[in-house]
């Protein structure tokens, strides 16, 4: 729901770009292909929704944008600048910018440090506090900011439920005035009932600061609400990318054709009435992806030709990319 | 293919009553289930539902008897099938009925099966214990089985290790084995949380098959309303360890009665809805099983409490057939509320 | 009855007071991560007897043993050689007439010196090993882990003897050999642990805030180990005496007129046949000792075990 902003992109340009973007692991002999090329631009103040489901390389792609892995080809450029060649303060400052929220809610918090150290680690390594009163203060402040009391700040983390961890690790990330924010799959692990509370904290502090978001879900009705833009993932590669009431109104690619009616509805007469494309057959591995269409051994309109013929990454109508192949007019 | 139910408790399979469970631990007593009834008819689903620390996984596993037995502590209720009341039976008996009567199918598909064993002979062992059929008939319908939820290949992968089979595959072995000894009662536990959701499409879908062809009884504990929207025939709200709110599907997706349904219906996105909607969560976190309130266990997080509701349970308010909700609002003294606009059949 | 027949008055339906309730609130005070160990040690029985039997042995070797008796554990009396034991002497007396009261808490003492050194050496590097070899992994792990792998092929008791061999028999040199030959077991297990730790999100998270190694170490990795490095460490400990004992057997270990326990079970098994109280006591205090700290260190795997909490 935020709108497009021309002001603030620095230079002209997105806050972010991908080009090419690729990440393979070593297993064994064989090169597992987590991300195999993947291309996009994140403009400042809007939230991207990646999608797809497990395998498909998005969490992989998250990690490396807060440069927890290094690419295997292609490049990210933040601002204009490639991160991954950046040094020193610079790539300190980076880690500034450039935050991210994790899943797990058990895991993501060290169960030793209590709550405040965990929420001022930031502060702590970047030196954003004078003295040890601003760190409190300014930990006070981050607690309130994600809807917890400061009396919070000298718990442990099991004390916790699964939603209240999920506000701390999103102070944590606060904690040293991010631009951009990756958040991955941060509602996944909760109940639904409290999912709400930290979208909605999510968009909220989008709004007040100007945050820009990369939103990493396997929850397709969680991303279509949250993004402005959608990208749906498919064993490394992006099939389809659209504003997000588009991408939900107007599938083009089979793939996230069959995603989106996958996904029941919870409203019984519409489960009753609608069509399902139900896909056949399991997710190939990422080390050995079928040749041409990556997609085809599950594609209801899979031809011979869909073998050999690469499908070419272009845009179909304003914003609307698809991983064209015949099936696209 | 969801049908609404029509049928009187005559048709009941299975009936729980005034459950209550809890477990000791050293820092108390966890009271997980306080008071949880709710009845299953022949043939048709019933979808517990709950978010974690409802008590609708323990109370699943209670009537299987599949608690740990060193610190379960079972403070009341009884749980009626074919005349006898399962809390109360010998181990022996539970074991004959295990399998046979009533199967169970986990959330969790990669450790479900031993990883030791082949496919064959896990789904066989069911067989051979409690059909006394011999290695060649239980072989020959461990195939027709294997083929019955859908694993192409059959004679093939009887030979195969857990290992060499996708989520969604194991998910189906799980099924086959559930379903070996025919039962009557079949309880999945969150069986699709774990996978992907095109695989979930397909369990959901194999699930609704085998019911309408087998006319199996199916309990399905799960948190996902989408899940229970396509799938369930009638359904029971939990939380804080007892059932709220029950009805048929209809009946609590389009006229909810009880808060805490309407706050789970209300903090939904639905992939139709407009974006500009706003999700409204509930705020704060479930009751602490350890010292639960004496009253309403929403009463904390319910936007519409009342003194009353800190103080005492409220009971049941019946307003059809099936549907019964247990909230003091619709006492006749309560304050008239609408349930937000945003629920109950917008379309 | 239909909650709707209830009598009831209209003061019970009003409307809760906004603030009056916080759903935020947290019941209960704050239970660190020990407190919860200890509650859940106190309830292992095994546990809770051999540390009460440890610490009075440790009281007996350091204050009680001393206090109680007028000998001094070198203090020679010939006429008084091999005496059972008795009114004054408790646990009779040698064959240089010394008493053996003394002589058992002075070897125990002087057994616990050993060991402890031997731990703390066990404790800086095998921590110290483990932790850089997990941490930065790739070709540096490779080759410390080999370097491991080769150190094990020798059995631990040959590279005592052998350390032994070399440097002149001693409180601090014997220690030195056990340490030596016992800390690769920690190494491994702290990688172990290390490597477990480095993938968890809350480690990934420090990264991406800008952590260092160091900072990873310190304050994340090592205090997320230190249940395992505690059970290793108190293993280590009658692991140490035993060895020693062992040297002992051989020649190597302490020399007269000092005592460990290790020595006086060696000279007690001597004259086993005659006087067999030579080798009861000294015995039975090792025994003891060891039996007491492997039942600590079982209970404590089960206290501090992180997935065992709740």
């Amino acid at each position: 729901m935020t709108e497009q902003t021309q002001n603030g992109e620095a230079n002209g340009r997105p806050l972010l770009e991908i080009r090419d973007l690729k990440k393979y692991f070593r297993v064994g002999r064989e090169n597992l292909k987590a991300v195999d090329g993947i291309s996009l631009e994140i403009n400042k103040g809007e939230t991207f929704g990646l999608v797809g489901e497990s395998g498909c390389g998005k969490s992989t792609a998250g990690r490396v944008l807060v440069r927890l892995y290094e690419p295997s080809g292609g490049e990210v450029l933040f601002e204009g600048k490639s991160i991954h060649e950046a040094t020193g303060s610079e790539g300190r400052a980076l880690n500034r910018k450039m935050q991210m929220v994790f899943q797990d809610p058990q895991a993501s918090l060290n169960p030793r440090m209590i709550v405040s150290d965990i929420i001022a680690e930031g502060i702590d390594i970047h030196n954003l506090a004078a003295n040890g009163k601003e760190r409190l203060d300014r930990v006070h402040e981050l607690l309130e900011t994600v809807g917890l009391n400061p009396e919070h700040a000298n718990r442990y983390p099991h004390e916790f439920s699964g939603g209240q961890r999920q506000r701390i690790g999103v102070a944590r990330a606060l904690a040293v005035d991010p631009d951009f924010i990756v958040a991955d799959e941060p509602v996944s692990a909760l109940d639904v009932s409290i999912q709400a509370q930290v979208i909605n904290l999510l968009k909220k502090l989008q709004r007040e600061r100007g945050l820009t978001y990369l939103f990493i879900s396997h929850d397709l009705s969680v991303v279509k609400y949250i993004s402005d833009r959608v990208g749906v993932m498919y064993l490394g590669v992006m099939v389809e990318m659209a504003p997000s009431d588009e991408l939900y109104s107007n599938p083009l690619h089979p793939y996230t054709q069959a995603l989106l009616s996958a996904v029941p509805v919870p409203d019984p007469d519409v489960e009753l009435e609608r069509e399902r494309i139900v896909l056949q057959g399991d997710v190939p591995s990422p080390v050995n992806p079928p040749s041409g269409c990556r997609f085809r051994t599950r594609c209801p309109y899979a031809t011979e030709a869909c073998g050999h013929d690469e499908p070419v990454w272009r845009e179909v109508s304003p914003e609307h990319w698809v991983a064209a192949c015949h099936c696209i007019p | 293919m969801v049908n609404e139910s029509t049928n009187g408790t005559s048709d009941a399979v299975l009936r729980v009553d005034d459950l209550r469970i809890s477990f000791s631990t050293y820092a108390g007593e966890v009271q997980a289930v306080r008071g949880a009834s709710f009845d299953l008819r022949r043939g048709e689903t019933l979808a517990i539902v709950g978010e974690s620390g409802s008590g609708k996984s323990v109370a699943a596993r209670s009537i299987m008897r599949l608690n740990p037995a060193a610190n379960t502590i079972v403070r009341g209720g009884e749980i009626v099938f074919e005349g006898e009341d399962l809390l109360r039976l010998s181990e022996r008996r539970m074991l004959e009925i295990r399998g046979p009567k009533i199967a169970m199918v986990f959330q969790d598909p990669m450790t479900s099966l031993d990883p030791t064993m082949r496919i064959g002979r896990q789904i066989s062992e069911s067989l051979r214990k409690h059909l006394g059929m011999s290695r060649a008939q239980a072989a020959e319908r461990a195939v027709e089985l294997l083929e019955l939820v859908g694993i192409p290949n059959a004679e093939e992968r009887l030979r195969q290790y857990p290992h060499q089979f996708s989520g969604g595959m194991r998910q189906r072995v799980v099924i086959a084995i559930a379903l070996s000894c025919d039962p009557q009662i079949l309880i999945a536990d969150e069986p699709t949380t774990a996978l992907d959701v095109t695989i979930q499409a397909q369990i959901l879908e194999l699930m609704r098959d085998l019911q309408e062809r087998l006319g199996m009884s199916i309990i399905l504990i799960t948190h996902d309303l989408g899940v229970v929207a396509s799938t369930a025939h009638r359904i029971g709200v939990m939380y804080g360890g007892k059932i709220v709110e029950t009805g048929t599907v209809r009946e609590i997706f389009y006229n909810p009665q009880m808060p805490y349904t309407w706050g789970l219906l209300a903090s939904i996105p639905l992939p139709t809805a407009d974006r500009s909607q706003e999700l409204i969560p509930i705020p704060g976190s479930p009751p602490n099983a350890l010292d639960p309130p004496a009253g309403c266990p929403f009463s904390a997080r319910c936007p519409y409490a009342m003194r009353i509701c800190e103080e005492e349970m409220p009971g049941y308010t019946t307003f059809s057939d099936e549907h019964r909700a247990a909230c003091w609002l619709h006492h006749r003294m309560a304050p008239k509320v609408e349930p937000p606009a945003s629920i109950g059949g917008a379309k | 009855m239909e909650t709707r027949d209830r009598e009831l008055t209209p003061e019970q339906f009003r409307a809760l007071e906004e603030g009056s309730r916080d759903s935020e609130r947290i019941a209960g005070p704050s239970i660190g991560f020990w407190r919860d160990s200890w509650e859940r040690l106190k309830k292992n029985r095994a546990a809770l007897v051999s540390l009460a039997l440890i610490v009075i042995l440790f009281a007996f070797a350091f204050v009680l043993g001393p206090l109680l008796t007028p000998f001094s554990p070198s203090e020679q009396d010939i006429a008084q050689r091999y005496e059972r034991p008795g009114a004054e002497h408790w646990f009779g007396t040698d064959e240089f007439g010394r008493d053996m009261f003394a002589r058992v808490w002075q070897g125990m003492r002087v057994s616990l010196y050993i060991a402890f050194i031997a731990a703390g050496l066990d404790l800086v590097v095998g921590v110290t090993f483990g932790a850089v070899s997990g941490l930065l992994g790739g070709k540096v792990d490779g080759v410390m882990q080999r370097f491991i792998e080769i150190l094990n092929g020798i059995p631990s008791l040959v590279v005592a003897i052998l350390a032994m061999v070399v440097l002149d028999p001693g409180i601090l040199s014997i220690s030195i050999a056990i340490g030596a030959a016992g800390w690769t077991p920690m190494a491994r297990l702290i990688r172990g642990r290390v490597l477990q730790l480095k993938d968890q999100e809350f480690t990934l998270a420090s990264r991406s805030l800008g952590a260092g190694n160091r900072r990873l170490l310190t304050k994340h990795l090592l205090p997320n180990a230190l249940g395992l490095i505690i059970i290793t460490l108190m293993l280590t400990i009658p692991s140490a005496i035993f060895t020693e004992a062992v040297l002992s057997f051989i020649g190597l270990g302490i020399q007269v007129p000092n005592a460990s326990l290790g020595s006086l079970i060696d000279a007690g098994a001597e004259d086993m046949r005659f006087y067999a109280y030579l080798l009861f006591f000294p015995a039975a205090v090792f025994c003891l000792l060891m039996l007491s700290f492997n039942l600590l260190a079982d209970g404590l795997r089960d206290a501090l075990d992180p997935k065992m909490r709740k």
